[in-house]
């Protein structure tokens, strides 16, 4: 049973072979909508598991820790799991319909599994180390998923983000040998034991700030988002969802579990930096979004400005703010990767991503407008969709804590967030379709797997807000539990 | 010894975040390759020197001689082997990138800015 905390790597890890074996297009496709499926079954026993038993650990190799290398799911990681695997499952859908013929399906589902292989690793891992390799594993299959295409743009966009991921990969490092160096021991549950009552634990600020750069770089926080917008517009639409959706928000999930579990020294400090960062953050990048005519730019762009949020439910530190960051960061996920699916289908409607050039679509297509409601009003925090709980959880925590001007700014960049989704709805839907090349082309019918990943997706939203009261319950506990990690630490280091 | 190998650290930084600022492409990535050695040199360190010691003793010997610590090690030999299949991986992005573009200008990566 336990056992079962290892499959969310395993699973992928074994599709990645198969497909490494049968190597048909036709065959990846199925085996890709395939695997994710399972994984979406895997995490959801997982996260039934979890709430039965609150920390579920596995000691790999039978490697008692801190020695070995422990796999820990607890109930943020068990969430997180179970949206990545949702997202992920749809996104595997919309890969047969909207992937060019130039990639081929074999090869991009290799490096999706390779990136969700990642992405669980990151999730589900106790080590510190081991964190870095299961990063790595993430960043190298997004560095070829980024230049698949090998257009010009992509192998450019290529450059800048693999650039500063790799420099933010080394920054990383170098904090885990400081932190082995001064503690002796890269075992999470172990660190924040060893930290917890330590009076030079200052002495960690070292580490603690080379961490904050790196993961800072992978969450796309200010100032050190500039890869983001300059290469997530470049790939085909379907990598761009996947992107979108879940690597900034493994940096969110890296944060929110170091400075919980054991950075939690001189908490002065660091909240304060937090808070600056989530509010620049989130004003750069909704002002930036505003500028843009451009989908993907848009956004892109807009996603900075989201992170923001998450952040600054860390900065703030309560329980009810870190519960308010969790429930944030899933209905990100969910409903920035939506936004980006129909941006997709507008431009295979259309055939341009430029809102200036497209128009009429909400006459040609009530369906469509529909589907780029539902995530636009979640993300603008509509009531009764998810954004709104999320966003409203955010400020009550910031109000309640006496952090007004963070919340301040936060109320404004939701502003700003409805402005930019009004543009692409007046452009794209009201609006009526300018007379150039893109006029004549007529309106193809949406077939059912083209549009069924974002009703997935859509209907999951609007699930979050109507059932926001047991979703909150559970962000609630999780908070609880990253708060008083007394279960966690006591799970790994005796169960 | 540490001192010196600190040193040396400090400088490989120096002279990695040097080439990272230059124009060219291929001087990016070597000024990559620095930085990665940098922070392979400084994990390795991170647990300090013990000169002439096992790493592993006999069970039940119950020496008392200083012991080399063997986790450093075994992590600064993953690091090594995933720095290498990054450089790999980015000279042969360096390379596609110049036979489409014909440049190795890091100035002229301006199309997908803003």
């Amino acid at each position: 049973m336990i056992t079962f905390v290892a499959l969310p790597i395993l699973l992928p890890f074994i599709f990645i072979i198969s497909l490494l074996v049968f190597r048909s297009d036709r065959l990846a496709g199925w085996l890709g909508v395939f695997g994710s499926g399972l994984l979406i079954l895997l995490s959801g026993y997982l996260f039934i598991l979890v709430q039965k038993h609150g920390v579920i650990a596995l000691q790999m190799g039978g490697w008692e820790a801190p020695f070995g290398i422990t796999l820990v799911v607890d109930f943020l990681s068990a969430i997180m799991l179970v949206v990545a695997a949702l997202i992920v499952f749809s996104i595997a859908i919309y890969a047969l319909r909207f992937l060019p013929k130039t990639i081929r399906l074999n090869r991009f589902f290799i490096f999706f599994f390779g990136l969700t292989m990642g992405l669980n690793g990151a999730f589900v891992t106790g080590d510190v180390f081991n964190l870095f390799v299961w990063f790595e594993v993430m960043l190298m299959s997004s560095f070829v998923l980024i230049t698949l295409g090998r257009t010009k743009e992509q192998l450019e966009g290529g450059i800048k983000y693999m650039s500063l991921n790799l420099i933010g990969s080394l920054l990383f490092l170098a904090g885990v040998g400081l932190l082995y160096g001064k503690t002796g021991t890269l075992n999470m549950a172990h660190l924040a034991e060893i930290l917890k009552n330590d009076n030079q634990a200052i002495l960690m600020n070292t580490s603690a700030v080379l961490f904050f750069v790196a993961f800072g770089i992978k969450a796309a926080v200010f100032p050190l988002y500039f890869w983001l917008p300059a290469s997530y517009h470049t790939p085909n639409i379907t990598i761009s969802s996947l992107f979108a959706g879940l690597l900034t928000k493994v940096g969110v999930y890296t944060f929110i579990r170091f400075f919980t579990l054991f950075f939690v020294h001189d908490q002065q400090f660091w909240h304060q930096l937090l808070l600056i960062t989530a509010g620049f953050t989130m004003v750069a990048g909704g002002m930036a979004a505003a500028a843009h005519y451009e989908t993907r730019r848009i956004l892109s762009y807009h996603i900075i400005s989201q992170i923001g949020y998450m952040i600054m439910g860390l900065g703030i530190f309560t329980p009810l703010a870190i519960a308010g960051a969790i429930f944030f960061t899933i209905h990100n996920m969910i409903a920035k990767t939506n936004t980006f699916l129909v941006a997709g289908m507008i431009a295979k409607a259309r055939g341009t991503f430029e809102l200036k050039e497209v128009g009429g679509l909400f006459k040609q297509s009530p369906f469509l407008a529909i589907l780029f409601m539902v995530p636009a009003f979640a993300l603008a925090g509509v009531p009764p969709i998810s954004g709104f709980f999320a966003k409203f959880i955010l400020i009550k925590a910031g109000l309640e804590n006496g952090n007004y001007v963070i919340t301040a700014v936060a109320i404004l960049t939701g502003m700003l967030t409805l402005y930019s989704m009004i543009k692409i709805w007046n452009e794209a839907f009201l609006k009526a379709q300018p007379a150039n090349e893109y006029a004549s082309t007529p309106f193809k019918k949406l077939k059912f797997a083209e549009y069924f990943p974002s009703v997935l997706l859509g209907a999951t939203s609007i699930l979050m807000g109507l059932f926001a009261a047991y979703l909150f319950d559970f962000t609630m506990n999780a908070a609880n539990q990253l708060i008083d990690p007394s279960l966690y630490i006591e799970t790994v280091l005796k169960g | 010894m540490e001192i010196i190998l600190a040193i040396v650290v400090g400088l490989l930084y120096t002279v990695g975040v040097y080439l990272l600022l230059r124009r060219s492409i291929l001087k990016f990535i070597i000024g990559l390759i620095f930085m990665s050695n940098a922070t392979n040199l400084l994990v390795f360190l991170s647990a300090g020197l013990v000169p002439g010691s096992p790493a592993f003793v006999q069970a039940g010997s119950g020496s008392s001689a200083p012991l080399a610590d063997p986790l450093p090690q075994a992590l600064v030999l993953t690091a090594i082997v995933i720095g290498l299949g990054i450089v790999v991986f980015t000279l042969a992005l360096k390379y596609k990138f110049f036979e489409t573009t014909g440049t190795d200008d890091l100035d002229q990566l301006k199309k997908t800015d803003n």
